[in-house]
């Protein structure tokens, strides 16, 4: 083991392939089910169909060149990047509450070059059949059938991560359109560029680079020992159960039940290697805790399957905290949760998701943003009245055209001119400036320091907005 | 476990130190290696293509080269530099803006001032012209400076506020000129009509003293009338103030403290007159429609302009 290790840490070490046995139980279920989900999404969301009367008729479209993305029933505009700071933010924050709990279960179920490089894996197992069958076929010199399953291996990597980059391009444009666009040489340049760039990148990543990503390219698996405390739960081989005290040893004869087993001193490890067999980052997790080890649990599924066929309880393999696994009496493995580090990120988040949430919900059809003109910053007119100039912009963030009227309440009525629009209509995504111009005689003036301006947009009255403006002259005049 | 690395495949670079230190010979890494040599082919064929080396008194200008339309029409072509890159940059600003432009050049004032497109147009467009041709005298906002350039934004005009007048003012340019009245008026004299001319504008006064300045302002001695007009409300066809109102741009009223000082700064411009008061000739400069789009920022977006 040490020389493997030494082999892998050599300077310019070519890589050692890594062939992953199949293995069945719960972890698998549930990784093969997030990719089953997440797959769904990814590939079928563009093809959702929702009822527009502006854009093409596409539930979730990043439209860059209307500026805007349509997102069900939300129109998001470049204003509107606070969101996807937030929400980035959010996701962050996830990411470092998660890891803290369950360590780099991103890493093992979620992130997608995991999932990539467990369906191409599939794919590989299933065109050239198990661990050992894989393994032959590597070894064996180039006949035609190793040319006709590595061909065809490869084909169908190709033929994934090209829908794959078509897929991520559909996400930009009108998905049906797209398809065909893209197979009559009409499609725009940007796409042709981005689908070769990303076929090409899914290839080589999920099919050839495969754990290489998560070993030296992802900067995630690095900085985890930043993220983890004694109390997060990992994938972790108990050694004090499973060596004993004269190490692990084979099921031979004589030491086939725990109890022969712990008499001659020997721990309930077989040596069976199933679990270094399926691991996809081709670590022995019997080494312990190390950084190529993507926690995906399949290696606890591989224990767990072989102890059930020896009869020895399961959980050899299983995931723990170092604090709970260093005790003399190990407990029952739980989610360590009462942690400062846990609850002050769980509250950051609710805070911010539910800031986010009440964001969306509340943004009004429009965007008004009202500035006084500060140069000059009022005007003595000829016969002695003061003027403030402002300037209202308003942004229709609708998806109909609509008018809109200024008006104020807490000035006189031949105060305020309006010029030629006291009423402006605006289409979608469009803004339109007012300029609102207020005289006051002098005495009036010195009274009014503040007031508002209420905009309302004609065929909703009752989604009116007030700004508050200040009204300045000089005083010592 | 460092023995047994340097033992595997790492040499050394042969050399030693101080007895016994030595240094590992590493490559470097391949994909660096290899993007080094990209770097390197790049930067031959930039060579090739963009101005790069000094040769005596010239360089080598490279291949490529890079066209603009001048301002006689005539297409000009040189090897690529960031000049000619500005220059084609304005040309397609201009060509960007040419719609519009010719929207304004065709219509009135009246229509583009109640046009809501065009309207956000001068504001944008109208706003660049005047910070680059008019900011320098008439300030940012345009509010003028008194005692030496006229403030746009209110609705005062010493030629008119109207489009037409506006229009005529920024092509043809202006030249304002009040006599030096201390060659004709003595000290008195002058004395009294600044009460008189205080006293149309509600300011502190003499009583005395303006009823003589009045007599005066309609003698053949002054004759402030003939500019000012009789009633002192100015005459826009000659560009002489209305003396009745608010607003002052020569004599510093605004900046007295009191009525004394009022009385002498209206006094100070009846005795120095003024010839300071120049607008240039921006026919020459600014095109048609250019003048168009400033004379309707001015009228509306300044907000001084009268109907």
């Amino acid at each position: 083991m040490q020389q493997q290790l030494e082999e892998q840490l050599a300077p310019l070490q070519k890589r050692i392939p890594v062939f992953t046995r199949s293995v069945k139980g719960a972890f698998r279920r549930f990784k093969s089910t997030v990719l089953v989900v997440a797959y769904m999404i990814f590939f079928g969301l563009p093809w959702l169909p929702w009822v527009r009367t502006d854009a093409p008729s596409q539930a979730v479209l990043f439209d860059l060149p209307g500026r805007r993305f349509l997102i069900f029933n939300l129109t998001v505009y470049p204003q509107d990047v606070v969101w996807l700071a937030l929400l980035l933010f959010i996701s962050a924050v996830l990411l470092f509450f998660v890891t803290g709990l369950v360590g780099r279960a991103f890493c093992g179920y979620f992130c997608f070059q995991t999932l990539w490089t467990d369906f191409f894996i599939w794919i590989e197992a299933k065109i050239q059949g198990e661990r050992p069958a894989r393994i032959r076929l590597f070894r064996q010199p180039w006949d035609k059938e190793k040319s006709l399953k590595l061909g065809l291996t490869h084909f169908i990597w190709m033929c994934a991560a090209f829908w794959t980059g078509l897929t991520f391009v559909a996400y930009f444009t009108y998905a049906p359109q797209l398809v065909i666009d893209f197979f009559t040489g009409l499609a725009a340049a940007a796409a042709y560029l981005t689908v070769g760039i990303l076929t090409v990148s899914t290839y080589a990543a999920a099919g050839l680079m495969r754990e290489q990503v998560c070993t030296y390219i992802c900067p995630y698996g690095r900085f985890q020992s930043v993220m983890y405390d004694p109390e997060t739960l990992a994938v972790h081989y108990d050694a004090v159960r499973g060596e004993g005290t004269h190490g692990r040893t084979g099921a031979r004869s004589g030491l086939r039940t725990i109890e022969e087993r712990k008499a001659q001193g020997h721990g309930d490890c077989i040596d069976c290697s199933m679990c270094v067999q399926v691991c996809p980052a081709g670590i022995d997790i019997r080494d312990g805790l190390q950084y190529k080890c993507i926690s995906c649990g399949l290696c606890i599924d591989a224990c767990n399957s072989i102890m059930e066929s020896m009869n020895f309880p399961g959980g050899l393999i299983r995931y723990d905290s170092e604090s709970n696994l260093a005790k003399l009496q190990p407990q029952k493995p739980y989610l360590h949760w009462k942690r400062l580090k846990i609850i002050g990120y769980g509250v950051a988040l609710l805070a911010m998701t539910a800031y986010l949430v009440y964001s969306v919900v509340t943004r009004s059809d429009f965007d008004r943003s009202i500035s006084q003109i500060r140069q000059p910053l009022y005007v003595v007119l000829s016969n002695g009245d003061i003027r403030n100039r402002y300037q209202i912009r308003i942004t229709n963030t609708a998806d109909h055209d609509e008018s809109y009227s200024v008006s104020t309440q807490d000035i006189p009525a031949f105060a305020l001119d309006l010029g030629n629009f006291s009423e402006v209509s605006i289409k979608p995504g469009h803004s339109a400036t007012v300029m609102a111009s207020v005289r006051l005689p002098p005495e009036n003036a010195a009274k009014i320091r503040e007031f508002h301006f209420r905009i309302t947009p004609k065929s909703r009255p009752d989604e009116a907005r007030s700004e508050q403006v200040r009204f300045d002259f000089n005083l010592t005049q | 476990m460092s023995e047994q690395l340097q033992s595997q495949s790492v040499q050394t670079t042969g050399h030693a130190w101080d007895g016994d230190l030595q240094e590992f010979n590493n490559p470097l890494p391949t994909w660096w290696v290899y993007t080094f040599y990209i770097t390197v082919a790049f930067a031959l064929v930039y060579w090739f293509l963009y101005p790069s080396w000094p040769i005596g008194k010239s360089f080598l200008g490279g291949f490529s080269t890079i066209s603009y339309v001048n301002k006689a029409g005539e297409t000009q072509t040189s090897h690529w530099n960031t000049r000619a890159l500005l220059m084609e940059k304005l040309n397609e600003a201009e060509k960007m803006q040419k719609p519009y432009f010719s929207k304004i050049a065709s219509m009135s004032f009246q229509q583009i001032s109640h046009d809501q497109e065009l309207s956000g147009f001068v504001q944008s467009a109208g706003r660049a012209l005047f910070t680059d041709n008019c900011a320098p005298c008439h300030q940012q906002g345009g509010q003028g400076l008194v005692g030496a350039y006229p403030n746009l934004t209110d609705d005062d005009w010493l030629y008119g506020g109207n489009y037409e007048s506006i229009q005529e003012t920024i092509t043809n340019g202006r030249r304002g000129y009040m006599p030096t009245f201390s060659e004709v008026l003595n000290a008195q004299q002058i004395d009294a009509l600044a009460n008189y001319v205080a006293s149309l504008s509600g300011i502190g006064h003499d009583v005395a003293k303006a009823g003589e300045g009045e007599q005066l302002f309609h003698s053949e001695t002054a004759a402030c009338y003939y500019c000012h007009g009789p009633d002192g409300k100015g005459k826009q066809t000659i560009g002489a103030p209305n003396l009745t109102d608010k607003i002052w741009l020569w004599a510093n009223v605004p900046a007295a403290e009191n009525d004394a000082a009022k009385l002498a700064a209206i006094r100070q411009i009846i005795y120095s007159g003024q010839s300071k008061g120049v607008m240039p000739v921006w026919g020459e400069r600014l095109a048609p429609e250019q003048i168009k789009v400033l004379t309707v920022y001015v009228h509306d977006v300044l907000g001084g302009g009268s109907k």
